[in-house]
């Protein structure tokens, strides 16, 4: 009899206990929509301003209190425009090449270790993350000496391998994630059906990886775009990126807040593009491994 | 078409572990519908897995049509598999999921498009199914695309893993006739693997039923059900299950609460007691028009009833035994003497929880087990 009484119980009083709680979750979810909205705001403000000042004149640009009310202009963007041309050429080349690259590299190495894992593939895994941990800026003096000594200093091609480099661990994690989720049946009806090694690949594992293919080429994409380090000190003028535009956009005296708000603008336009396309299967992406 | 020969097929999954299966011997006839059938762990998948070609064969043979194909690899076998999820390609539609073995034997599209359309209307597949994508499916139609893409290879074996166990109730047993029905028309040899004993029983031609990698005993349901070789067949097979229960010699037969069943003369000596099983419907229920004693050698075994499974036809009596402690011994049958015993009773009218009653049971009816090995014991 023990067992029945609390089902009856919840039979007969059920109303107010429900209709309080639900009424707190109502609540609850109020409160976290504002939060996350203040939490978004705060995060935007600094970028809506910089969108709003590379609108302004210079002469409105920096001024206290701020000014809300200009004749908006597009003058500093055609400065920057004018200015930006081959920079935004090797940032393209840079970003677009290593990554071709990364994917090239990180097929195999994500396939050799999910779908038929290597010996010792647990050490390559980590062998891959382990990279990650060393400060670039540790590995910047014989870095410096490598590209100095191949005579790829101030070359693209320094840049190709280093992002590809830069990327490849992120890339491969991401990609043996997804191709984890496989299920390892249809691999072997694969084999039973008689397709070998690159059928396996192209008709079975390529249509279920394909979307995580998209999402780890996107965030390699603006890794590499947004990168500086490396590119202010293996490159000079013939290599530099956007983001060494951006630098030269930054003037000394604090002066050109407008100037050099446009060109981060136009800088980020890519990369929020990038972003937006990929947030879906990024957060997927990212997250896989963690729910395994 | 072929048969299929296990012998002593062996895998051991890490050195000096216990096999996954044992030396398993078993020879399976062409155009027979085969049914390995056992608990989790009894290796019946491996066994399956061996014969696919997915799984090494660690020492023996497994010959198929005659040809030991130990070494042999999965494609070269000549099989088809239905895998338990089904494992269908989700980027390709029904039609190229069916005709994609076809199409890695460079058979001509029209050659493939035609025996996958006879493929889907053996298994009444829609005609416009055939441009869906797995996803777009129910489990019952992924299912049947799954034995179609088996089907359209017009395999020597058809190998299938638990092929229902993703369906609910009421189509595994829709399913199950189906599968049957077709493996009996096609008349491709078959080797089915279950965990359901009752599967096993309706479907196969015979049954070979595993236990910790090795074969119990492989024969017609019938036999498996009437002549368990041992204690696990006789507990295993059969549902509800036997009534297994430990129970004492004395002179000549097995002390149970109020009587004493005679046993087959071939008592090994130097025992003290013995497992008895009886099955449900061997316990009758006595009453007063029906005293139950036929003829003569009828024992009675009275208790009260603790609980009533209505079947419908038939109903379930679980019955605690007079001189029977109380104590529940935690579910396991035949350990210990308290357990109630499980009795088949007519289901128009079945006695109330509470109500005494008593039991016959003909001493023909009943098995007797070795308590230390398990083995049947005959006269």
């Amino acid at each position: 009899m023990t067992a029945i009484a609390p089902v009856d119980n919840s039979n007969t009083v059920p109303a107010v206990p429900t209709k309080s709680t639900s009424g707190k979750a109502v609540a609850r979810k109020t409160g976290l929509t504002l939060g996350a909205w203040i939490v978004g705001l705060i995060v935007f403000l600094p970028i809506g301003w910089m969108v709003i000042t590379a609108f302004k004149p210079e002469s409105a640009a920096e001024t206290w209190p701020p000014r809300f009310t200009f004749s908006p202009t597009l003058s500093e963007f055609t400065i920057v425009f004018s200015g930006m041309g081959p920079y935004i050429t090797n940032s393209a080349i840079a970003t677009i090449g290593s990554t071709i690259l990364v994917l090239v590299l990180g097929l195999p190495a994500a396939y050799a270790l999910s779908v038929r894992p290597v010996k010792r593939w647990r050490d390559g895994l980590f062998f891959f993350i382990s990279t990650k941990m060393l400060p670039v800026v540790a590995a910047i003096g014989p870095l410096y000496i490598l590209v100095l000594r191949t005579g790829l200093l101030d070359s693209i091609w320094a840049l190709i391998i280093l992002y590809a480099a830069m990327n490849l661990p992120l890339a491969i994690w991401m990609l043996r994630s997804f191709m984890l989720e496989v299920p390892s049946e249809t691999l072997e009806a694969a084999r039973l059906d008689g397709a070998g090694r690159i059928r396996e690949i192209t008709e079975v594992i390529m249509p279920v990886v394909s979307p995580g293919l998209v999402s780890t080429a996107l965030i390699c994409v603006i890794f590499a775009w947004n990168e500086l380090f490396l590119a202010l000190n293996l490159t000079v003028t013939k290599a530099a990126t956007m983001p060494m535009f951006l630098i030269s956009s930054v003037p000394q005296e604090g002066l050109y807040i407008a100037h050099l708000s446009a060109a981060a603008t136009v800088a980020s336009v890519p990369v929020i593009i990038v972003g937006w396309i990929a947030q879906r299967s990024l957060v997927r992406g990212l997250s896989m491994g963690a729910i395994k | 078409m072929a048969a299929v020969t296990y012998s002593k097929a062996s895998r051991v999954y890490a050195k000096g572990a216990v096999p996954a299966v044992d030396t398993l011997d078993l020879g399976i006839k062409d155009g027979e519908f085969m049914v390995l059938v056992g608990p989790s762990g009894s290796g019946k998948t491996t066994a399956l897995r061996m014969l696919a070609g997915l799984e090494p064969v660690d020492a023996g043979r497994v010959e198929i049509g005659g040809a030991d194909v130990s070494g042999t690899p999965p494609k070269d076998r000549d099989i088809a598999m239905v895998f338990q999820n089904y494992a269908l390609y989700p980027g390709k539609t029904v039609a190229e999921n069916m005709g994609f073995a076809l199409k890695m034997q460079r058979v001509p599209k029209p050659e493939r498009d035609r025996r996958v359309r006879e493929a889907a209307r053996l298994l009444d597949l829609d005609e416009s199914m055939l441009d869906r994508k797995p996803k777009q499916l129910s489990g019952g139609q992924r299912q049947r695309v799954a034995m179609g893409r088996a089907i359209v290879r017009e395999p020597k074996v058809f190998l299938m893993d638990e092929p229902l166990s993703n369906l609910d109730a009421k189509l595994r047993v829709h399913t199950r006739g189906q599968i049957a029905e077709l493996q009996r028309r096609l008349g491709i040899t078959t080797v089915y693997v279950t965990h359901d004993q009752v599967e096993a029983m309706t479907m196969g031609h015979r049954v070979a039923v595993l236990s910790g990698g090795r074969l119990q005993q492989c024969g017609t349901p019938r036999e498996l059900y009437d002549n368990p070789v041992n204690q696990f067949v006789a507990g295993f097979i059969g549902s509800p299950a036997m009534n297994l229960r430990t129970a004492p010699l004395a002179d000549g037969g097995a002390l149970l609460p109020g009587t004493v069943i005679p046993l087959p003369p071939g008592l090994p000596s130097g025992l003290s007691e013995v497992v008895v099983g009886i099955r449900p419907e061997h316990l009758r229920l006595t009453t007063k028009d029906n005293p139950g004693i036929p003829n003569g050698s009828s024992r009675l075994l009275s208790g009260h009833v603790i609980l009533v499974e209505e079947l419908g036809a038939d109903a379930l009596l679980h019955v605690r035994l007079d001189g029977d402690s109380g104590g529940d011994s935690g579910g396991v049958p035949g350990e210990r003497g308290g357990d109630p015993v499980v009795a088949r009773a007519e289901g128009r009218r079945p006695p109330s929880p509470g109500e005494k009653v008593t039991l016959s049971v003909d001493p023909a009816d009943v098995l007797a087990f070795h308590p230390g090995t398990g083995a049947r014991i005959a006269a």
